[in-house]
């Protein structure tokens, strides 16, 4: 059996207190093992947002249990253990593409040498080694992603945390972008924890889908996507692809009506 | 029970990014570096030139008092005769500016970073700073002309101190603030220390608000400086000498004053607009655009 990066035992997470009180999480319970793709999905406000900042520390649980690579997720983070993308970029306006690559290993204070080495190579992995000295500004919505992406993964994170990257992107740059961070997770073996509201986007990716229902946010159905890898432009004329679509969108309107 | 807003971007509309569009590098056919800047001072020239021939025009077809509105050509003519002590004058009184413009400022970058590191400064001073920043400070001068020396330049520099000091506080610690949130956790996530979250995020963030605040500042400095001398002190400074003239009914050469001192106050404006885009080429206002 292969470690858990994530596990989740009765994670609640309340914010506000009396009027303003908001249950955002309710009992989660989720186990995540090392090098799968999972995607979080649900209708807007059941929580996938939390359950991400959860893992990743930047918010702490009011109830329950959370483990992340074997420790409390404040160890984890301080280990840096893992990489985060929004779905703004996030990109520093002041620093070259090269610099904002760079930045999580700056911070890690990895010398200068070993620093341009890494950037060089993440930066190769995004396809974008002849922007490395523009701006952000000077690059599209999606290349701006993938260099958000090749500065989560420039220290090598056991774990990716992606919450809605593409969602401010086209469709057809959506699909390109797709294609690319599974080629990602393929070369890299780093596991994936994907938020996304677009149902294809989430079969395509993923190895599981975790399906989320709103008022209190909690896992109403875990669906599985036995598709075979790698995936391409056929797997999205398949009908397993159909089918597992079908399958995630009667999961999620039964978690709407309960 | 209403429904909480959503606290992320969930309404955010797709934005149009066409992923080939990559950044095309020199735009060919650029301008020229001499038309680029007819283009960029024309306007303004031509304004200017405009506004000096409408004056002397009318201040002659319509035979105005010297006293009231002097012509541009008279108070060019004082300009020239007094060339040296209205130059002399100024640059004392730019002194008194420049100095009080640096403690203030510093004073003000030094109070602007610790609201970011103690809340209470944050909470307690800063809305009290807000408050003073719309007071006239420039009424402190006479006391400050009693508190300090008056007839050391200090006691000027003291009042431009005071009137630099709110602006540049304020809009600087604003800029150390509002950094946007996912920016901040960006840092988080990859366990930065409060000093690299300062110098990594929020220094370059405040830059734009902290130049922004040192123009407005550049302008308050002279104006503080040469208020601050009507009330008193050496009579070897523009303030002073415009107050004389003018008593004396010598309008042309308090007005050829003033002239030196908008001279002053524009090319101190303009070091700042220079010493800015050394220090921030990236932002928005100062990028190159690629529309021809
Ligand atoms: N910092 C916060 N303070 C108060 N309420 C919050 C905060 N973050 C999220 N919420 C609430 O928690 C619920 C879940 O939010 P979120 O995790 O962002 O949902 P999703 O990402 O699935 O759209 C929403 O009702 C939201 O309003
Ligand atoms: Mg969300």
């Amino acid at each position: 059996m292969s470690d858990a990066v994530v596990l989740a035992r009765g994670v609640g997470k309340v914010f506000g207190a009396g009027a303003a009180r908001v249950e955002a999480l309710t009992g989660i319970d989720l186990r995540i093992d090392q090098g799968e793709f999972i995607s979080l999905i649900g209708p807007s406000g059941c929580g996938k947002s939390t359950l991400l900042r959860l893992i990743g520390d930047l918010l702490q649980p009011s109830t329950g249990e959370l483990i992340v690579n074997g420790k409390e997720p404040r160890q984890a983070r301080l280990d840096r253990d893992y990489g985060i993308v929004f779905q703004q970029a996030t990109l520093l306006d002041w620093r070259t593409v090269r610099a904002n690559v760079e930045l999580p290993l700056e911070i890690m204070g990895v010398p200068k040498e070993e620093r341009q080495a890494r950037a060089t190579e993440m930066l190769s992995l995004v396809q974008l080694q002849d922007f490395a000295d523009h701006h952000p500004w000077q690059l599209s919505g999606g290349m701006q992603q993938r260099v958000a992406i090749a500065r989560a993964l420039s220290f090598r994170p056991a774990l990716l945390l992606m919450d809605e990257p593409f969602g401010a992107l086209d469709e057809m740059t959506r699909e390109l972008m797709q294609q690319e961070v599974l080629r990602i997770w393929t070369e890299t073996e780093t596991t994936v924890v994907f938020v996304t509201h677009s149902i294809p986007e989430a079969v395509f990716l993923s190895t599981r889908v975790v399906v989320m229902s709103p008022r209190p946010g909690r896992i109403s159905q875990v669906v599985d996507v036995p598709l075979p890898h790698p995936r391409d432009v056929d797997t999205r004329e398949s009908d397993d692809y159909y089918r597992l679509i079908t399958e995630v969108r009667e999961a999620l309107r039964r978690g709407e009506e309960r | 029970m209403t429904e909480p807003a959503d606290r992320d971007l969930d309404l955010f509309e797709p934005r149009e990014t066409d992923v080939f569009a990559g950044f095309e590098g020199d735009i060919p056919g650029e301008p020229g570096r001499i038309e680029t800047w007819i283009r960029a001072y024309g306007p303004a020239g031509v304004a200017f030139v405009v506004v000096l021939v409408l004056w002397e025009g009318l201040t002659r077809a319509f035979d105005v008092e010297t006293f009231l509105l002097p012509k541009p050509s008279e108070i060019a003519q004082r300009f020239v005769v007094n060339f040296d002590v209205i130059w002399a004058a100024g640059f004392r009184t730019f002194f008194e500016a420049l100095g009080g413009f640096v403690v203030g400022g510093v004073m003000a970058v030094v109070m602007a970073l610790a609201t970011v590191r103690w809340s209470a400064v944050r909470e307690g001073l800063l809305p009290f700073a807000i408050a003073a920043n719309t007071t006239p400070i420039i009424a402190l001068a006479p006391i400050a002309n009693n508190w300090f020396n008056v007839t050391s330049p200090v006691s000027k520099m003291a009042v431009v101190a005071v009137i630099v000091f709110f602006p540049v506080m304020i809009n600087t610690a604003r800029g150390l603030l509002e950094v946007q949130p996912e920016e901040l956790e960006l840092l988080r996530a990859a366990a930065a220390t409060p000093r690299q979250v300062l110098r990594l995020v929020r220094i370059p963030s405040a830059l734009p608000f902290f130049f922004s605040s040192l123009k407005v500042a550049s302008a308050l400095s002279i104006i503080g400086a040469i208020v601050a001398e009507y009330f008193g002190g050496p009579q070897d400074v523009l303030g002073q000498y415009i107050l004389n003239r003018a008593n004396l009914f010598q309008f042309p050469d308090a007005w050829a004053a003033i002239v030196v001192a908008s001279i002053i106050g524009i090319t101190f404006y303009m070091v700042i607009v220079v010493a800015e885009r050394l220090a921030m080429p990236w932002h928005v206002s100062l990028r190159k655009t690629d529309t021809a």
